[in-house]
């Protein structure tokens, strides 16, 4: 591919958009490593202050607890939603006259804008007013997810299955329809139970869109902000302070510019690192790249 | 092993067919022997591989039955048929080694674990693979991962037929030539009933005893590969089979006299008069081209308009009294300036309406 | 003209061209012929300006455009998978590179209703491509490349995805359609006998490099070396190791017959023996005078030929008789050589000591 012959006009194309990201982007993360090393008493006037404001952040044990929260909850979500993704794929038809309904079924929740998923699952699970909230407690279970802490993380747990699972879906089905019918044909005529074909056929053949899928569901997760804080805002206490919220709190809330861009700084980096080890994780113990394919 | 009938078989892909032209497959009632090598030949669309996935439980077919030995199989799955499969591209386990591939079939049937062990060793050795046993099957050439397609069907002792759907496609023409000759061997080897779809005529008449030739969803001729090259018993078989086809003219016959491209001929059998389309067909190889002195008399002027040279013969492509005629001659045959084309009349072939003629006597 | 001048292409640790240089002319029919992978679609990439080379030049006329983009070329290229524009009717689809050129309406009717004539396409000219056979489609595509009346017309395996007989029809017409235009032609295959049908001059492939190039029946006739000639042969030659003493040929203690009165004679020495497999004989003529005990093994039967696999003492050949002949697995036959078709080849680097005279060269 870097032995096309150099066409240079294709640099001009890319100046409006390296603009827009530079002003959107790259200036603004540049400031932000620039408050991570100062402090301030207003007036704009700015001190160096070294790594005081990472040793801060990096010692406080509010970051801790939020970075254990992220954790787990991403642990959850990726646990829940690949095996449900993948298992959905499996079963949606393939070829026919549903196929159109159900992938435009599973493509309806990645539609709606984020906030409303909040706003959507905070009005269903009010106890008084909600139609699932009002359901619970007629049922007699005690649910209220403005005062219980787990029926907080249970609430939201199951908002983002139901708003991201058909991302995962969708990618693992394009991965499924491209295996072609012959493997199907040669594993019957092997005498193949469904199980096997699953781990030797489809399994394998999803792996790159596999990967995709978890990248995608980690990073998101991780970095998770809109529904959570439409939800609960953060509570019952501190119970679904995720880091995006406590950041937000600690920059604009409080104004501490410092400790705020430090902690950008480092949740930027925990993201990178394990993304980083997901990939090379996936590529590595997966099938060997690159694909020879026989044509 | 198993003997394989075709009962009324046909097939139609549309729901309701309604004439003759809705069905890909048209009617067709055949017995393939036990343990015989057969090969269907045919162009694109003709119906092969619709005739083969019904024999191998792929596809139901819309009418008729077929049966293994006295068991009616029609409605009956691959697994439940105990066929085996090789397709056009090679199919194998990207996460297996080549080992367990060739295990795959029996592991799954739940065969004890020495008989495994022996069986994949000795197809190993067969496909001479052993050397490459414990690597990933990922990691072949082609022709090694179609060869443990083949094993995996092979592999099977029991199997009641194997079925290859046109196998050597992606295959390079070196290997295709030794593949070919395997499967040969291997047949001999293990006197499995074996059924081989293909669109290439050299494929099909060195590996089966028998080919079936097929058009447009028909059969067209059963017969042996010298049956189907001195006898085609249809016009379109003595085009397909050949290369270059049988040269077909329009012409006439009366008693002893066969006339074609506005010669006459005279025949030792005695053909009856013909009504409808009357056409004579010669191949290129009983063709021979040369000057006058070489004809003595028993050849007609041609017109050669060009020779190929392919090594081992050379085509001449010529016209007789404006008919277009293809002849095959020697490698080392000089083709003169004045060319007289010598028929040799013992292998004319008559047809009428595209179907052959025989003589009365 | 097209002219490669030293042409490389390494792509990470691989050299997937290798120092190639040759000369095509106007109006020439090319065949690039070798196994798969051996270089030819990466070759025809750098001839056409789709791939940069790392090292040497790709001159058109004498003017250099190594490096210049394919778009500034005017080449046409046909590829094995029948590539159309799949949204388009035939008609739009030959137009293409007549609309993109600029041209007029009338001319554009003209040259496309030409082209589809040619083609045998003009019944199909407002169904899309998917509603055609693969032959038509392929069809298609060739007039599409045939109305841009490009300087250099590239068929990389272009028959190879369709029928037998197809085949055989198209590749009598793909000659006579573009020898008219005066493109340099260039026709990459991995079937020897495709290429003697083209005719035209060969360039013989091996790992990136070309082995030989010349006119096609010279490369079957005299093969440079042994990799070569066996590029070059369908069903592969038949080899055995000998000695040449004074002009008698011996394979360990058997005899292979002598040269007798040969123009250049090699030096006595070790050889590679090599012989087609339709110059062995079942029965002993003039000319096929050497006798081998051989046993049979497979026997495959065409109808209008017989190949015959032997076993000879370690080697294995193949045989090639006309007719239909009937052995069976495990008999004991003799077959007969000529040693007026004997090859031999160097056993040091495989290269042509000596070639069977032909009728060909006998004239030249």
């Amino acid at each position: 591919m870097d032995n096309k012959p150099l066409n240079n006009k294709a640099w001009f194309f890319v100046l409006p958009v390296f603009f827009l990201v530079a002003i959107s982007a790259i200036i603004p993360l540049m400031t932000v490593v620039n408050y991570s090393f100062q402090d301030t008493f207003g007036n704009n006037q700015f001190f160096w202050a070294g790594t005081e404001w990472y040793e801060e952040v990096l010692s406080s044990s509010r970051f801790h607890d939020a970075l254990v929260r992220n954790l787990i909850f991403s642990g959850i979500i990726l646990a829940i939603e690949i095996p449900l993704g993948i298992a959905i794929a499996l079963s949606m038809p393939r070829k026919g006259i549903w196929v159109p309904v159900c992938l435009i079924l599973m493509a309806l929740p990645l539609l709606i804008p984020w906030n409303v998923v909040g706003t959507i699952w905070q009005v269903f699970g009010r106890a008084d007013i909600g139609l699932l909230g009002r359901t619970l407690s007629e049922l007699g279970f005690d649910y209220n997810y403005a005062t219980n802490w787990l029926d907080a993380w249970i609430t939201i747990i199951v908002m983002d299955v139901w708003h991201w699972t058909s991302l995962v879906v969708l990618l693992c089905y394009s991965g499924l329809v491209a295996i072609p019918e012959a493997y199907y044909q040669a594993a019957r005529i092997d005498g193949a139970s469904k199980w096997k074909v699953f781990r030797y056929i489809q399994l394998p053949k999803m792996q790159r869109v596999l990967l995709i899928a978890v990248l995608l569901r980690f990073m998101d997760s991780f970095m998770i902000y809109t529904e959570p804080f439409v939800l609960t805002g953060g509570g019952p206490g501190n119970s679904t302070t995720f880091l995006s919220i406590d950041l937000v709190k600690m920059a604009i809330g409080q104004f501490d510019l410092g400790p705020a861009a430090a902690m950008s700084i480092i949740y930027f980096l925990i993201i990178l690192l394990m993304s980083w080890v997901f990939y090379t994780l996936m590529t590595n113990f997966g099938v060997d790249a690159p694909e020879k394919e026989v044509d | 092993m198993a003997q394989i009938t075709l009962d009324k078989l046909a097939h139609s892909y549309m729901a309701n067919p309604k004439n003759d032209n809705d069905f890909a497959l048209k009617q067709i009632d055949y017995v393939w022997e036990d343990g015989g090598a057969y090969a269907l030949l045919g162009p694109s669309g003709c119906g092969k591989t619709t005739l083969l996935n019904i024999i191998s439980g792929l596809l139901v077919p819309s009418k008729g039955h077929i049966r293994f030995d006295t068991t009616d199989v029609t409605e009956m799955s691959p697994e439940q048929r105990n066929i085996a499969q090789v397709f056009q591209f090679p199919v194998i386990y990207d996460t297996m080694t080549v080992e367990e591939n060739l295990a795959f079939p029996l592991v799954n049937r739940g065969v004890d674990k020495a008989e495994i062990r022996k069986r994949v060793g000795d197809m190993l050795e067969t496909l001479e693979l052993t050397d490459k046993a414990s690597r990933r099957a990922r990691g072949l050439t082609a022709d090694e991962k179609q060869k443990i397609s083949l094993g995996r069907g092979l592999v099977r002792y029991d199997v009641n037929a194997i079925l290859f759907d046109e196998p050597l496609t992606v295959i390079d023409p070196h290997m295709k030539w030794q593949l070919r000759t395997k499967l040969k061997e291997l047949h001999e080897q293990f006197g499995h009933t074996m059924i081989y779809v293909t669109h290439d005529q050299t494929e099909a008449l060195t590996f089966a005893d028998k080919v079936v030739v097929m058009y447009e969803g028909e059969v067209v001729q059963i017969g042996t590969p010298e049956e189907l090259f001195d006898e085609p018993a249809h016009t379109f078989v003595g085009y397909f089979i050949g290369s270059p086809g049988m040269n077909i003219l329009p012409g006439s016959v009366d008693g002893h006299q066969i006339r074609l491209a506005d010669h006459g001929f005279k025949v030792d059998k005695h053909y009856d008069a013909l009504a409808g389309l009357t056409e004579i067909g010669i191949r290129p190889e009983f063709i021979r081209v040369t000057d006058a002195a070489g004809a003595a008399g028993k050849g007609v002027p041609m017109q050669v308009s060009s020779v190929e040279n392919i090594g081992r013969h050379q085509i001449v492509r010529g016209k007789i009294n404006g008919h277009s005629v293809d002849a095959v001659v020697d490698e080392d045959a000089r083709i003169p300036a004045e060319a007289y084309a010598v028929i040799d009349t013992s292998r004319l072939n008559v047809y009428q309406d595209s179907h052959l003629v025989r003589a009365s006597r | 003209m097209l002219e490669l001048d030293r042409v490389s292409k390494q792509v990470g640790t691989s050299l997937h061209i290798n120092d190639v240089s040759m000369t095509l002319e106007k109006g020439s029919l090319n065949v690039l012929l070798g196994p798969t992978l051996s270089g030819k679609t990466s070759l025809m990439r750098l001839m056409a300006g789709l791939d940069k080379p790392t090292s040497g030049d790709v001159r058109v006329d004498g003017r250099r455009v190594t490096g210049h983009s394919v778009r500034r070329r005017n080449v046409a290229m046909v590829y094995q998978q029948f590539i159309n524009y799949p949204a388009m009717t035939v008609y739009e689809n030959i137009a293409s590179p007549l609309r993109l050129e600029g041209a007029s309406k009338s001319v554009i009717e003209t040259k496309v209703r030409e082209a589809a004539e040619l083609l045998k396409l003009t019944e199909f000219l407002d169904r899309t491509p998917l509603n055609l056979s693969g032959g038509q489609q392929q069809r298609t595509a060739l007039a599409r490349a045939l109305v841009k009346g490009a300087e250099l017309v590239l068929l990389d395996e272009p028959l190879a995805n369709l029928d037998y007989k197809l085949r055989e029809e198209l590749r009598v017409e793909l000659p006579r359609l573009f020898a008219e235009t005066g493109a340099v032609f260039v026709y990459a295959t991995t079937e020897p006998h495709e290429a003697l049908l083209l005719g035209g001059r060969t360039a013989a492939l091996h790992e990136g490099t070309v082995t030989q190039f010349d006119s096609t029946i010279d490369v079957y006739n005299a093969p440079v070396n042994l990799q070569t000639a066996q590029t070059f042969a369908d069903p592969p030659l038949n080899t055995l190791s000998v000695q040449l003493d004074n002009g008698s040929l011996m394979a360990g203690d058997r005899s292979m017959g002598s040269l007798g009165q040969r123009a250049e004679r090699p030096a006595d020495g070790a050889y590679s023996l090599a012989f087609r497999p339709h110059h062995v004989s079942l029965q002993a003529t003039e000319g096929h005078s050497v006798p081998v005990q051989a046993i049979v093994g497979t026997s495959e039967i065409t109808g209008s030929e017989t190949y015959i696999h032997v076993t000879v003492g370690s080697d294995h050949w193949v045989v090639l008789t006309h007719g239909v002949h009937r052995v069976n697995n495990g008999d004991a036959i003799t077959v007969y050589l000529d040693p007026s078709r004997f090859y031999l080849f160097s056993s040091a680097d495989g290269s042509l000591q000596l070639a069977p005279v032909t009728n060909a060269l006998a004239a030249a």
